[in-house]
């Protein structure tokens, strides 16, 4: 090397849209999920699911099945140990065991009631209709509302379906809500929406006899949480439990929880020393995974002559479905915790009451508590600047937080970092706000109703610990270790990008090894938006340790003192000199003790653990403009904006996926998804006939902008990004259709039904 | 059960004979019968799309048709796209375009594309939107499958092309 050497200042890799180093497989069709994995002898299982809400088990007669060809058993609550799925809950909760087969009553069309074991799959599907189930049908509480009554019990030895119950008070309420000058209220719905991952879930379990260890592959975004679960439920030890986690087709919260399907494949597996697979249909998963949201608010806000917020009060009532999973029970408190959002609210008095119902179990669905809390919030504030004739954007102006940051709010939470009202004020900027309303005063002259829908949001993302690992070879190639399970986000590549940028590999000699616990180091998986932040950082502190002897052995290799060496274009140099030496070369010199220096252990590799001791708290602002058809209702969105502030953005390619991604989710609950029980709990949404996902031509393009706040919470002053558009679109999109009907409220998805009833009623 | 029927069909240029039970799918022959995993399944009303391939020449939902009824034909699977090592456009326009987030209804997405653009090799937006409406994506919103068609498109034309999406 010739020229002089200079340190590398500005970033060559973080902050770049470099294109995702996962994609090869996938566009080729060489992808690998839970379905695609084949072993030898494999059994299969389908499972018998209740077609009742709510009924007493009085027989199960199994014969006619068990003469199928190619059933081997078929197995009932009877047949089994004590065999749970997990669940969650605090001192406060009133939590029941949720066997992995109804015993003795069923508590939600689709609980599973029987497996049927057989060699084939077709086989398995065939014996289903011959297990005759006698059931006694009971009186169901499909509806939350009807739940908190405590006329019909979802668990009868608990005397409530109360599963938790919290109150949230600071400041004085009652003063605030009798000196306002406004009260704006309402009651709202957030519908149980299924999350909907491309691929259901699914199941691989397979017994070693010999080294008596179980290895488990799922569909899953928690693999280290599975083996903890799965050890537990068979008594083993988690040494003999692996668990795998294959290509993963989409998962937004819904495969965070161990389920039951996974606790009786692993058993099954066991007892039958033959591996056993289950895999999810369609209309499977829309009675047996989680749902999302299913929540209903009554709020009011109390204002003064100028428009600033009072003080907020009301109750959320939580519908938790008939069980508790893992996450069943962290969306009402989530909703409560971000009820300030991110405003100045002096007073604020919140009930939560979560009830059982006679209905799937809820839990987390991409933002799990922030989306509720987020639409509540925003759809009050519209209310209010319709009563007060404000401008919607004025009214949050006047009541956005301004710092400073941290900043701890009336619920429990504490603000990171922000710029709240800065960002608003270039998302109307970036929009050109007041050509946009005189655009849609001169459509509302012709007779045509245009909206325009405004949402500020704060949201939490990143929470515990997790693990990173760097691994540079003798070649100078590398490999990353996270304990993260990304499934679908591309955060591999961003992880590469952070390696790369620290160690000057180049990212097509980087891989990244995920999702097997005899491969990782300990980690949480990947769920709310943490993987970035947690993992990411984990990985960069990893990637410091190799990088502190990357540089003592370049300072040795080059006769030079370490502070001496830096990151060059071509290598590992001493600066102001024309001495270098590659990766390559420090490499091989790290595998060979005679090369090093002799208080230097061989080998070039760092793990590093990360904890982040507090939450991160992205924000943002978006804009919707729609327009609804005056003779059919339907909703056309023409125009989405979205300014998110994630802080430091590692890939801005990813991040503008998961922004667009999120939008069309939210969008989907604000217009088109809902899950629908009849009023004896049958569930009526059951394919992707009844329960209408959002189509190409139903979403729009969001122009998708990115704020810079760097978070103080982790090294790489990064957010999550993963559920910001979920939580944003919802209230955004609802506030423009309401903004042109001049109507109060409508309650979610604003079907072309709905909207044209409104119309035709004048509601307002 | 019925007994087994004999079929003989050339996928990705290979000739495949099998016994086949007359109510087995398509995509469940492919998948199973020849290991052809790369056509997911992602429903059972032949809605989501996910396993779409081409049956002489023509996008079918290989979860709508029985293997039985494809005796004789000549079929192409995500596996059999790429040509001489070379992604096909549609393909190398997922990856230019972040068309693709978990992946799962990818193979489905680029075969019913690929289908789309012989059939119009200059689509308006509009037109591709409505061309997916068989086939759904949770993750992406879409707009970066529409850029990646658009991608391909130019670049099947003949036409200078960009890649991966602008920077911050």
């Amino acid at each position: 090397m010739s020229s002089v050497v200079e340190p590398q200042t500005t970033p060559k890799w973080i902050g770049k849209a470099v294109k995702r180093l996962e994609d090869g497989k996938f566009i080729s069709g060489k992808g690998s999920y839970l379905d695609d994995l084949a072993l030898e002898g494999t059994l299969h299982v389908a499972l018998v699911r209740s077609l009742y809400a709510h009924a007493r088990i009085v027989g199960i007669d199994t014969r006619e099945a068990l003469e199928v060809p190619g059933v081997l058993a078929v197995y009932t609550s009877a047949d089994l140990p004590e065999l749970y799925a997990p669940g969650s809950g605090g001192r406060d909760a009133k939590v029941v065991q949720h066997p992995v087969l109804a015993r003795d009553y069923v508590r939600y069309t689709g609980q599973p009631v029987a497996a049927v074991v057989a060699t084939s799959r077709a086989a398995a599907q065939d014996a289903l209709q011959m297990v005759y189930v006698d059931y006694e049908a009971l009186d169901a509480v499909p509806d939350p509302l009807q739940a908190v009554q405590d006329g019909t019990l979802v668990h009868p030895e608990l005397g409530t379906n109360h599963a938790l119950k919290r109150r949230t008070s600071a400041g004085d309420v009652a003063e605030a809500f009798a000196k306002a000058h406004r009260v704006v209220g309402a009651r709202m719905v957030q519908q149980r929406v299924a999350p909907t991952p491309m691929e259901p879930r699914g199941v691989l379990a397979a017994w070693d006899g010999i080294r008596e260890s179980l290895t488990i592959w799922s569909s899953t975004q928690m693999p280290h949480d599975l083996r903890s679960a799965v050890a537990e439920a068979l008594g083993l030890a988690e040494n003999q439990v692996r668990a795998v986690t294959p290509d993963v087709g989409g998962a937004f919260g819904a495969k965070i929880n161990v389920y039951p399907e996974e606790i009786l494949a692993a058993h099954l597996a066991r007892t039958l020393a033959r591996p056993v697979k289950w895999v999810e249909s369609r209309s499977e998963s829309f009675v047996a995974t989680v749902h999302g949201r299913a929540q209903v608010a009554e709020l009011e806000m109390a204002f003064d002559a100028e428009g600033k917020i009072l003080g907020l009060r009301g109750r959320v009532v939580a519908d938790l479905g008939a069980y508790i999973l893992e996450t069943t029970l962290g969306n009402a408190p989530g909703t409560i915790l971000m009820l300030q959002g991110p405003y100045e609210i002096p007073a604020i008095d919140l009930e939560l009451i979560a009830v059982y119902t006679h209905a799937t179990p809820t839990g987390a669905y991409r933002g799990a508590g922030r989306p509720e809390a987020t639409y509540y919030l925003e759809r009050l504030m519209d209310m209010a600047a319709r009563e007060l004739k404000l401008d919607p954007a004025e009214i949050r102006l006047r009541n956005l937080i301004k710092g400073p940051f941290p900043y701890k709010t009336l619920t429990g939470a504490k603000y990171d970092s922000g710029a709240y009202p800065e960002t608003l004020r270039k998302l109307l900027e970036l929009t050109d706000y007041p050509a946009l309303r005189a655009e849609q005063a001169r459509a509302r002259a012709e007779g045509r109703l245009l909206g325009i829908g405004l949402t500020t949001y704060v949201e939490i993302t990143g929470y515990g610990w997790d693990t990173g690992g760097v691994r540079i070879n003798p070649d100078g190639s590398a490999v990353i270790f996270t304990g993260t399970s990304p499934h679908g986000q591309g955060a591999g590549t961003g992880f590469a990008q952070i390696v790369a940028e620290r160690l000057g590999i180049p990212l097509e000699r980087i891989s990244i090894v995920q999702g097997d616990t005899l491969a990782v180091p300990y980690g949480m998986g990947t769920a709310g938006s943490r993987t970035l932040s947690v993992g990411g950082s984990a990985i960069l502190n990893a990637a410091e340790k190799v990088r502190a002897k990357v540089v003592r052995i370049a300072a040795h290799l080059l006769e030079a003192a370490p502070e001496d060496i830096v990151l060059t274009e071509g290598g590992w140099g001493v600066q102001g000199t024309d001495r270098a030496v590659s990766l390559e070369q420090i490499a091989q010199a790290a595998y060979n003790p005679r090369k090093l220096p002799s208080d230097l252990e061989p080998g070039l590799e760092g793990q590093a653990t990360f904890n982040l001791k507090e939450a991160n708290y992205p924000f943002g602002a978006h804009l919707a403009l729609v327009e609804v058809e005056r003779e059919t209702g339907e909703v056309r969105v023409l125009r989405y904006v979205a300014l998110d502030d994630v802080g430091v953005v590692v890939n801005p390619l990813l991040v503008e996926g998961q922004q667009q991604g999120g939008v069309a989710q939210g969008l989907g609950q604000a217009l088109y998804e809902g899950i629908s029980y009849d009023e004896i709990g049958y569930n009526r949404s059951t394919s992707f006939l009844e329960y209408n996902l959002p189509r190409a031509d139903q979403v729009v393009r969001v122009e998708a902008h990115r704020g810079n706040t760097r978070s103080p919470t982790n090294p790489l002053g990064a957010k999550g990004i993963g559920e910001a558009g979920a939580i944003g679109a919802t209230p955004t999109i609802v506030n423009a259709v309401m903004d042109a009907l001049g109507v109060k409220h409508l309650d979610m998805p604003l079907t072309p039904e709905k909207v044209w009833r409104a119309l035709r009623q004048g509601q307002g | 059960m019925a007994e087994k029927v004999r079929i003989s069909v050339t996928v990705n240029g290979v000739q495949h004979t099998s016994e086949v039970e007359p109510r087995q799918l398509l995509v469940h022959y492919l998948r199973e019968t020849l290991g052809l995993t790369g056509t997911h399944i992602g429903c059972d009303t032949s809605q989501c799309g996910a396993c779409v391939v081409h049956v002489d020449g023509q996008a079918v939902k290989s979860c709508t048709v029985f293997a039985v009824q494809v005796d004789g034909s000549s079929l192409t699977t995500i596996e059999g796209l790429a040509k001489d090592g070379h992604y096909h456009p549609v393909q190398e326009g997922f990856w230019e375009k972040h068309g693709l987030q978990c992946g799962f209804c990818t193979p489905g997405m680029i075969m019913a594309a690929v289908d789309l653009l012989k059939k119009n090799p200059n689509p308006s937006e509009g037109e591709i939107r409505h061309a997916l409406e068989g086939n759904l994506c949770r993750c992406t919103g879409y707009q970066n499958i529409v850029l990646a068609i658009q991608y391909a498109a130019a670049k099947l034309r003949g036409e200078p092309v960009t890649g991966a999406v602008a920077d911050d």
